[in-house]
């Protein structure tokens, strides 16, 4: 069925499709209008889950990860310093391999504070050993977080699920609101081997020692270097997991198919923009433009951050001429994350094509067409090196 | 109460294993052990750091026989409310869930996830082991270390602010249970864990634990300090049942009666050396002072 609806409503309506059970959250703009909706969805009784309006982001993670714990599918959501002040149970969910699932509309963050839009909340935190999904537009938030659930119980590892604050999550957009029974074939109830039960007692997340140690019954059990090992080792075959939780999406709602990158006018692309979120789609009118003039290029929108799908945009961008990564983060005093990711990806290619970055729209500023197209045209017209210094778009008062 | 268990009748059943991780004369291992007997098998354990995750044991060994997650520091109340969440979600709404903390957890780090869990109305039970400072760390002032108390980063002078009041603070909050106990009193701990498992709503218990080498005392006088602590009037045995605050056991049983002073507690310990004689006065007049309030 089709509605028309804002971008957190969306991710509110996923979640309910995802049948939830346990639900904790703390207000912070721009994610409050999801919170309210899963509230609405849970005391009008279309939701049978438990609701917890907790006092701060990082208990909602705490009733998340207790939750999860116990054997019951988690959620929350947060934005901005909210997720930041979840860091240290983002690393325990993970590490507890909980598969939660969260939505995060991404927001700048402060200091000086600010409530508008980029990607630095997110990309702050990803190295904890969450999965990142973005989605680009409304139909994207909604078939994502069903996924994610998929995935996350699928790999024990908890996902986030990041869209553009305001851009995203405040926009209407008309969009398919899957069949409920059709969410119930495609996603099995949660059931996990370990959980917290009065029958069967398990001590979870227990100070382990730095090298392997034996059990009462003379078995040896890992040390944490080797919990570690298998976190990395499962995150990396994540990836497969997730191509094939995507293939079978597809089977059941007909969209999807492209779960790591999302490419436009790409495949006779001498030149390549890549971006995430919502900037993605807004640069196909750029290349819309730029092709009219005879510019070969396309635009790349990377929809799976963590773990890192090198191998498939090693395979999108081999060939290419020039890449141009378009970012709303910075790895301060270095540059944008997703440029090193890619150089690093890249970096195996014998014909290994140009890289430039640009860092724009922190902070909400915003991003014009125009500003793009003069950047991509400058970025095509003269490809001749690798640029590690970003180039900044938009920027005022500059001598 | 009701009815007082003794050690006739007490449960036999055992739910932490013996040969664990605790140092000897461990307040905690008495009042985990006498707590979880009272609790039962049908529980399920929420540990943020302390003491505990030390005697509960290096993994792939446990001493616990109760299913027990360890949470982060400054989440405990919330993350038991999680567990609650599920209980409710998965129709097993029988189980007793427990957060046990220890006194740093609880009244510095851990207080704004246990005042939104009572604020909320959460069924959980919170027991706080109060050994007066953060003993897991090797001795640092906590917001519940007393006044004077020498701790390693209160190394000359000793501790200069009062003990924070935590089961005040609490039962401010308006929720139907709230307890002290003691190591030392096990039996009556016992009952007023027993009893928080038949009340609805936020149960706290708040439990003075003995500690031989933060305090500094032999490990053999454990239960001579605990009993010491209350027969002088500092620490209080008591409930607030509804709003309702009665004295209990061996604290009501001080009431009308001439008390030990309190320097016969002070001598028994070695982090008390830096008192000064008008601090220790200083201190028993407040204790009188509190306990004529009592009596009137």
């Amino acid at each position: 069925m089709h509605i028309i609806e804002s971008g957190n409503v969306a991710a509110a309506t996923g979640v309910m499709l995802s049948r939830a059970q346990v639900i904790a959250a703390y207000p912070i703009t721009p994610q409050t209008p999801l919170t309210e909706k899963l509230s609405e969805f849970v005391e009008s009784g279309q939701l049978g889950a438990q609701y917890i309006p907790v006092e701060s982001e990082h208990s909602a993670m705490a009733v998340c990860i207790a939750a999860s714990t116990a054997g019951t599918r988690a959620f929350t959501a947060t934005s901005a310093n909210g997720l930041l002040y979840m860091n240290e149970q983002l690393h325990w969910a993970v590490g507890a391999r909980l598969p939660i699932v969260m939505c995060v509309a991404n927001r700048g963050i402060g200091a000086p504070w600010t409530v508008w839009n980029d990607h630095q909340d997110s990309m702050a935190q990803r190295d904890v050993g969450w999965i990142q999904l973005y989605a680009n537009d409304h139909q994207q938030i909604i078939d994502t977080v069903i996924k994610a659930f998929r995935l996350a119980q699928t790999v024990s590892i908890p996902v986030m699920v990041c869209y553009d604050g305001y851009l995203l999550s405040h926009t209407y957009m008309p969009f398919d609101r899957p069949e409920q029974s059709e969410v119930d074939r495609f996603l099995p109830a949660f059931a996990p081997k370990h959980f917290l039960d009065p029958q069967n007692p398990g001590n979870f997340n227990t100070v382990t020692l730095p090298d392997v140690r034996q059990g009462v019954d003379g078995v040896m059990e890992p040390g944490y270097i080797e919990i570690r090992h298998n976190l990395h080792q499962d995150l990396r075959a994540a990836l497969e997991s997730y191509e094939e939780i995507d293939r079978d999406f597809v089977k059941h709602f007909g969209r999807g198919g492209t779960p790591f990158v999302e490419e436009y006018r790409c495949d006779d692309a001498r030149f390549v923009a890549v971006a995430i979120g919502s900037l993605s789609y807004q640069l196909r009118d750029v290349i819309d433009i730029m092709r009219e003039d005879g510019i070969a290029i396309g635009v790349m929108g990377v929809q799976m951050y963590r773990p890192f799908p090198d191998q498939a945009i090693a395979r999108a961008l081999s060939g290419k001429e020039c890449v141009v990564v378009l970012e709303k983060a910075l790895s301060y005093g270095n540059q944008g994350p997703l440029y090193g990711d890619i150089k690093s990806a890249l970096y195996r290619l014998a014909d290994r094509p140009v890289l430039h970055n640009y860092i724009l729209g922190l902070g909400g500023r915003e991003i014009k067409t125009q500003q793009l197209l003069d950047a991509l045209s400058e970025s095509c017209s003269e490809p001749k090196a690798i640029e590690d210094t970003p180039r900044w778009i938009g920027l005022k008062l500059q001598e | 109460m009701a009815e007082k268990t003794t050690i006739l009748n007490l449960t036999e059943e055992e739910f932490v294993h013996p040969g664990n991780r605790a140092c000897s004369g461990c307040g905690l291992s008495i009042v985990y052990r006498m707590g979880l007997k009272a609790l039962g098998k049908n529980t399920i354990l929420v540990v943020p750091p302390s003491c505990l995750t030390v005697l509960q044991g290096l993994y792939p060994v446990a001493s616990t026989k109760l299913p027990c997650v360890n949470v982060t520091f400054a989440s405990t109340g919330a993350a038991a409310t999680g567990v609650r969440a599920a209980m409710k979600a998965l129709g097993k709404e029988d189980v007793n869930v427990v957060a046990w903390a220890g006194d740093g957890g609880t009244s510095d780090i851990g207080i704004q996830a246990l005042s939104g869990a009572c604020e909320r109305g959460e069924e959980i039970i919170y027991i706080c082991y109060d050994n007066e400072a953060y003993m897991n760390t090797g001795v640092q002032r906590s917001g519940t270390t007393p006044q004077g108390v020498l701790t390693t980063t209160t190394p000359i002078k000793g501790k200069l602010q009062v003990k924070k009041d935590v089961p005040a603070i609490i039962a401010a909050h308006g929720i139907p249970y709230v307890a002290t106990a003691s190591a030392a009193f096990p039996l009556d701990l016992y009952d007023k864990v027993k009893k928080a498992t038949t009340i609805s709503g936020p149960k706290y218990i708040h439990v003075h634990t003995p500690c031989p080498p933060g305090w500094a005392f032999e490990s053999r006088y454990t239960i001579k300090v605990g009993k010491l602590a209350v027969e002088t009037g500092l620490f209080d045995l008591y409930e607030i049942e509804n709003g309702t605050f009665r004295l209990t056991g061996p604290s009501q049983r001080l009431l009308g009666k001439e008390r030990r002073p309190v320097t016969d507690y002070f001598a028994t310990q070695g982090r008390f050396k830096s008192l000064s004689a008008e601090a220790v006065q200083k201190i028993q007049q407040q204790v009188d002072a509190k306990w004529a309030a009592y009596q009137s």
